[in-house]
């Protein structure tokens, strides 16, 4: 029965549309797309958060993988989310700010993109200031240093390709394409970005060995007296690496930018940005919300004699008086080689995330 | 039909093995615990944190900028030594408002009991390392290097030190542990078990619980933050002594 009611709306389709077979609406029947959950992950957290108005199809992903890979959303046509947020640097970018199609640089380093799907506060942005994917995706098209389009144009230009009526048809079964369309299937492209098959996550299922060095680290890492990381980012029994919370890790005595205090008004909340996740910052470099850091060793040494004080500072920076938790060079050593150890070569190289 | 029957049979036995004693007959209800906090009698929410205002026995200035804490296996006990052990566990998170209210989720009958308790943090049957994915992915988690298992309590905010300086304070409460040999740790117990004394259930009962933040740095040990406020996971006697502190933090409120 199912098959005669889809055959008749195949054939009035066909009688309503042109000859150009290119912009006949194909047939809406998603094909429901499970994630692909890492094991660790699946042992260790909550599942995903998947809104139930928006649930992961192939079609829908196929077609945010299109768009996020497509410069039809700037206004010019030169740049696309992968501009900024390329798959070769666990999709954020290599400088410390991004310029816009006009050539303006914003004042933020692009936030990796992996494991959104399990930031279960869904807060997105260094403050945090998008509630879910979906909305997050709002930003950056009209956003006048970065895509610096409006939606209207990008909906009129996406509606007249050849492409996407068609595949929008697919994805959620309509040609009439929206905004809100549009950031449905980013978003679900982007929830396929998972991480989790780094060396550390072969080591913990048994699949992997850790040099003595990096296991040193890893102990420097998790101990209270010295690193003391594992406060706001995570654990061998949280795979994310981050607590996705916003901290004041005393960058600054004076705040050029407020971070999450401009998004709540709240003084007490200026100078905190979300906590990035560790995983793979072999090839996220530049570091903090402002890529101030180039390296690694930079990041460490702050944490151990440079911190600045400051009245929001978070409490878990230690020994503020001392400009940190002073661990040894060797320590730092260590630390630095099992921080590499959560780059995951896997995931960057994934065909399904190149365009 | 079958299968309808199957599912109360499993219900019943799922039921059954998580109450002891239950009286049949009787009309059962959820019962819910809320849990308010105060600092020696002015009433702390999230609204008040991070500004120093509350002074300690010590006469240390101090705020609280996060507090969360963990309680779990609600017990109700009857006049005839009956009990009714609810299993499971609620992390109170004041800083985000969150699990404020837990409701048990199991109903006891209605009636008297002469004593509700519960127990703060893990006892050591609950305390497995990684065992629970909600506390993982809060990052609740004890490293291993110092047994392993979870956090009781994280409260944290900033006192003004022995030289008028801001200084950060994290009072975190675990499983004591010496681990001055890495590869023989000693350990201590640090759960305890909250006593709140007589409650009356009704149809849907409501219960107070209070925590007065203070009793942390009060006693037996007056706690001097310019001595113990940081890297305190570690250390073995801090943690005794929050235990012993902690045993006057917690009190019964209002309930109907």
């Amino acid at each position: 029965m199912k098959e005669v009611f889809y055959i008749l709306v195949f054939a009035v389709l066909l009688s309503c549309s042109k000859d150009d077979s290119s912009i006949v609406p194909a047939q809406y029947v998603p094909t429901p797309l499970a994630l692909d959950i890492p094991p660790l992950f699946a042992q260790k957290i909550l599942p995903p958060v998947i809104p139930f108005t928006n649930p992961q199809t192939v079609e829908g992903v196929a077609l945010g993988k299109k768009l996020f890979f497509d410069t039809i959303l700037s206004a010019d046509n030169t740049q696309s989310c992968a501009t900024c947020h390329a798959p070769a640097n666990a999709f954020t970018d290599a400088s410390q700010f991004s310029d816009g199609i006009d050539g303006v640089f914003g004042n933020r380093n692009s936030m990796p993109i992996f494991n959104a799907a399990f930031n279960y506060d869904e807060k997105f942005f260094w403050d945090g200031r998008s509630f879910g994917l979906e909305l997050q995706a709002l930003e950056p098209v009209k956003n006048p240093i970065e895509m610096h389009n409006t939606w209207e144009q990008a909906i009129a230009d996406l509606q007249s390709n050849s492409q996407y009526p068609n595949l929008f048809q697919l994805a959620f079964g309509t040609t009439s394409i929206t905004k809100e369309l549009v950031t449905k299937a980013i978003a679900q492209f982007e929830r396929t970005l998972i991480s989790g098959n780094s060396k550390f996550d072969k080591y913990l299922l048994g699949t992997a060995t850790l040099t003595p060095q990096e296991l040193n680290g890893f102990n420097v890492f998790m101990d209270e007296a010295k690193g003391d990381c594992f406060h706001c980012h995570g654990s061998d029994n949280n795979p994310l690496w981050t607590d996705n919370i916003f901290h004041n890790n005393g960058l600054d005595a004076v705040f050029a930018d407020l971070g999450l205090g401009t998004v709540t008004g709240d003084p007490a909340d200026n100078g905190k940005f979300k906590s990035p996740s560790l995983r793979n910052l072999a090839f996220t470099a530049p570091y903090m919300h402002d890529g101030r850091f180039n390296t690694l060793d930079e990041v460490i040494n702050h944490y151990s004699e440079g911190l600045q004080n400051s009245p929001t500072i978070d409490p878990l920076m230690k020994m503020v008086a001392q400009g940190g938790v002073q661990i040894t060079t060797q320590e730092k050593a260590d630390l630095k080689a099992f921080l590499l150890t959560l780059s995951d070569y896997e995931f960057i190289n994934n065909p399904d995330f190149q365009n | 039909m079958k299968k309808i029957i199957a599912i109360i049979a499993l219900s019943t036995l799922v039921f059954s093995s998580c109450v002891e004693d239950e009286i049949p007959g009787l009309q059962n209800t959820n019962v819910s615990l809320n849990f308010k906090h105060n600092f020696d009698g002015t009433t702390v929410t999230s609204t008040d944190f991070n500004a120093i205002q509350y002074i300690n026995a010590e006469g240390d200035e101090l705020s609280i900028e996060k507090l969360r804490y963990l309680v779990s296996d609600v017990t109700f006990h009857k006049s005839n030594g009956e009990k009714i052990v609810v299993e499971g566990y609620n992390l109170v998170d004041v800083t985000n408002n969150e699990n404020l209210t837990y409701v048990t989720p199991i109903q006891v009958p209605i009636g008297t009991y002469t004593n509700v308790s519960f127990t703060f943090g893990f006892d050591n049957t609950d305390n497995v390392d990684g065992a629970y994915a909600d506390l993982n992915s809060v990052s609740w988690n004890v490293p291993m290097m110092m047994g392993g298992g979870y956090h009781f309590m994280q409260l944290e905010g900033k006192f003004i030190n022995n030289v008028a300086a801001e200084v950060g304070y994290q009072y975190h409460t675990i499983k004591a542990v010496n681990n001055t040999d890495p590869m023989n740790l000693v350990f201590q117990d640090t759960f305890f078990t909250v006593n709140l004394g007589e409650v009356i259930v009704h149809n849907n009962s409501s219960v107070d619980v209070n925590m007065n933040i203070a009793e942390w740095f009060k006693g037996p040990y007056q706690w001097k933050l310019n001595d113990w406020h940081s890297m305190l996971m570690p250390n073995f006697d801090a943690q005794v002594k929050m235990y012993d502190n902690g045993q006057n933090v917690f009190s019964l409120g209002m309930f109907n």
